[in-house]
């Protein structure tokens, strides 16, 4: 159960000071910060439950500011996020459903890197390696009438909502039978019949478009909510600031995920947001309720996003939900300095110790859920789907040449009269 | 037929369609209790409810966005830009999102809204309020404009725009909102893409949008009074979809085409349609097209030098003359 903040402790007080200290133990700082959150997070060799898992916290002196009452860290162990209303109920089925969609996220992103780096397909790849875990916890508690809108790492939410491969990789390839008939690219997949509203390129652009999407849901009485992700670099675009005001004036049932990784593109987070506490805490001066979890652990995901969803749908209180991440590519296959800004033995740490795919497997052998015969053979089953897929995408047509033409009116697309009165292109 | 003003004819628009659909809404910076900033949305909130008329924030960037996201899921957004200036705020919400999202889909996702505010100069205002950004908005595949000159038209357009199932932006101008004119009471349409002769001449096609159009108007009456010349005044009424049509038989009945536009000169909306006579009417003319353009300058504060950077029906004179 989530727990109210206590004051820091007196030893952590000291260590927090430490933290605080400007300039050259900053650097220090950051790096105990980040061994800190290391050791926290359950890792994926372990199998016993951790004591706690918490995110990155920057001077936890200066959170005393935060009014206590607002502030919900998430529960404090791994059994309680297990015990969760949101996962005590999950049958096995259910749990390896969550694996078999992980697994197919990461088995369509290999084969997408392959073809990428082959030269076959083009356009921006900005791969969701490393995060499966958000987009698969936040589709497994839609309820049919929430909504969810992302950004441009988008095929991971394509996926977990139930786009298709076959669809989703075609469109990588720009192909006419992509899901949006080659017209949009990695970054543009959209899903309305799934009540996915896409995959947008520009940075934070897409969240008062989640704001919107909430403002319909209260408008038509539905009973469902919004969930808007963004990244950490997104933070600091002014238009989300914008979103946060407007969405506790107009109380939205609107969630807004922070998938932070810890980059906005070659910025670390440090260099990019100046930050009292977190970044989900920025969310306190408007007023918007905020927690964070860690996202390695699909249990402690569903349970904090589970909770913060029902709330938006039943009291339309917006709220802001940063999950700990991390990305194993750069910001896109493009990102010549992947492993510049950060050092390889970071992204080693991660791929080996909170991978969430591999953290799950282990949850669900430990719970006598599947065995490694099975694990093996879902993974193999992702595998081939993913090959297939992207034979599909290779072999399918390029769009018709008149198809140029197409989608861009509605009123011209369907004939209407109002498509027929004036010229509306103004090619030869 | 009632003679109302362009205010007055807008509002009634809104009303009759606030009623007709309950998927339409107002929103906008002091649309809503304060009664619009120019008194557009006048009496609306009281009439309709805070869930159909709704004040926000100044926060173009964020309202523009969530009406792009409400018409995606099926609503009907009229949302209102104080000035159409402050688009700029919120432009990546218009252009890439309101203009783009329908393509990038794959045609599976229609942004039926409507953006609505003044967008004009001569008001001694200064540059950053006197904005025309019809070019900049009509120059994207996705949006549609529309530019009325008077309340009938202003009406008319403003319900078609509603009804449409594609973004349109639909530029007033706050010189216009007291102007009077015979408006029916009741719902009725003008079609988008359709110009209209407000006055038929055999000389010169006058062509222009919103308030260049009563310049025309007022010049074609010097024209014929003074120099016996009778001028034929083309509104385009939309700037996209564009009436091409109705543009090149007037030209190809006066041989003579001068455009007046309060846009710019420079990428503006009579480069279009100049590009669009040279390709089309090249044969029918008897003259260079010539343009009475709002001067390449910034939109000057002191008040007399304003006056000498838009169209006046003397500018045009002159210039129509010139071209005998």
């Amino acid at each position: 159960m989530p727990r109210t903040l206590s004051l820091p402790s007196k030893t952590k007080k000291t260590a927090a000071k430490k933290a605080a200290r400007p300039v050259a133990s900053k650097v220090a700082a950051k790096k105990a910060i980040l061994q800190a959150t290391l050791k926290a997070i359950p890792k994926a060799t372990s199998k016993t439950a951790p004591k706690s898992a918490k995110v990155p916290v920057k001077a936890v002196t200066k959170a005393k500011s935060v009014a206590p009452e607002k502030v919900t860290l998430t529960a404090s162990s791994k059994a309680e996020f297990s015990k969760s209303p949101f996962n005590s109920s999950l049958k096995p089925a259910q749990k390896i459903n969550f694996l078999r969609e992980m697994l197919r996220i990461r088995r369509f992103e290999q084969q997408a890197l392959k073809y990428y780096n082959q030269g076959i397909m083009g356009g921006f790849l900005h791969l969701y390696n490393g995060q499966e875990s958000v987009a698969v916890g936040t589709a497994s508690l839609m309820n049919g009438h929430d909504e969810i809108i992302t950004a441009y790492r988008d095929h991971g939410h394509a996926l977990a909502v139930g786009m298709g491969m076959n669809e989703c990789m075609a469109e990588l390839f720009g192909k006419g039978t992509g899901c949006s008939k080659g017209k949009g690219g990695s970054m543009h997949f959209f899903a309305p019949d799934k009540h996915y509203w896409g995959g947008h390129g520009i940075v934070a652009g897409q969240t008062p478009l989640g704001l919107g999407l909430a403002f319909a849901i209260k408008y038509k009485k539905d009973k469902g909510c919004a969930v808007a992700f963004l990244g950490d670099g997104a933070v600091n675009q002014g238009v989300f600031s914008e979103c946060l005001n407007m969405a506790a004036l107009m109380e939205l049932p609107i969630v807004f995920v922070i998938e932070n990784n810890g980059y906005s593109m070659g910025t670390s987070l440090e260099r990019s947001s100046a930050i009292r506490h977190s970044l989900a805490s920025r969310a306190e001066g408007f007023d918007v309720d905020w927690s964070l979890c860690s996202g390695f652990d699909l249990y402690e995901l569903r349970a904090s996003l589970g909770e913060a969803m029902e709330k938006a749908r039943t009291r339309y209180r917006p709220h802001v939900l940063e999950v700990a991440t991390y990305r194993y590519y750069g910001h896109s296959v493009a990102d010549a300095n992947a492993k510049k800004y950060r050092s390889p033995e970071e992204i080693e740490l991660y791929k080996t110790e909170r991978d969430p795919i591999t953290l799950w497997q282990n949850q669900l052998l430990a719970e006598n859920v599947i065995t490694q015969v099975g694990i093996d053979k879902i993974d193999a089953e992702a595998k081939a789907e993913a090959a297939a897929a992207a034979e599909f995408g290779i072999a399918s047509p390029w769009p018709p040449e008149e198809s140029i033409f197409e989608g861009i009116y509605h009123e011209v697309d369907h004939k209407t009269e109002a498509g027929q009165t004036g010229r509306f292109f103004f090619s030869e | 037929m009632p003679v109302i003003t362009y205010r007055q004819a807008l509002n009634d628009a809104f009303a009759e369609e606030l009623t007709r659909d309950e998927n339409v809404f107002l929103m906008g910076e002091e649309v809503a209790q304060y009664n619009g900033a120019y008194k557009v949305t006048e009496g609306l909130w009281e009439r309709f409810g805070s869930k159909r008329v709704i004040d926000t924030p100044i926060s173009e960037a964020a309202f523009l966005g969530l009406c792009v996201g409400a018409a995606m899921m099926g609503l009907r957004p009229v949302v209102e830009l104080m000035f159409w200036s402050f688009a700029y705020v919120g432009f990546d919400q218009i252009i890439n999102n309101a203009g783009c999202i329908r393509y990038m889909s794959g045609g599976l996702i229609n942004v039926p809204m409507v953006i609505r505010g003044p967008a004009n100069g001569g008001t001694n205002v200064g540059a950053t309020h006197s904005h025309t950004p019809e070019n900049f908005l009509a120059n994207t595949p996705g949006l549609k404009v529309v530019c009325p000159a008077t309340p009938y038209d202003a009406k008319g357009l403003m319900i078609s725009s509603i009804r449409d199932n594609d973004t349109v932006c639909f530029m007033e101008n706050t010189l216009l909102y007291g102007d009077l004119g015979e408006v029916p009471e009741g719902a009725y349409t003008i079609p988008l893409g359709v110009a209209e002769v407000k006055r038929e001449g055999i000389d010169v096609s006058l062509i222009a949008h919103g308030r260049a159009v009563l310049t025309c108007l007022a010049a074609a009456e010097i024209l014929s009074a003074e120099h016996g010349v009778e001028a034929e005044v083309v509104d385009l009424r939309s700037i996209r979809p564009l009436d091409e049509e109705t543009i090149l038989n007037s030209v190809a009945k006066t041989h003579r085409a001068v455009l007046v536009d309060e846009n710019k000169p420079f990428c503006g909306v009579s480069s279009q349609i100049a590009a669009l006579l040279a390709e089309h009417a090249f044969d029918d003319l008897d003259a260079p097209i010539l343009r009475v353009t709002a001067l390449d300058a910034p939109a000057i504060y002191s008040m007399p030098l304003e006056k000498l950077q838009l169209p006046d029906a003397q500018a045009v004179v002159a210039k129509v003359l010139s071209s005998f």
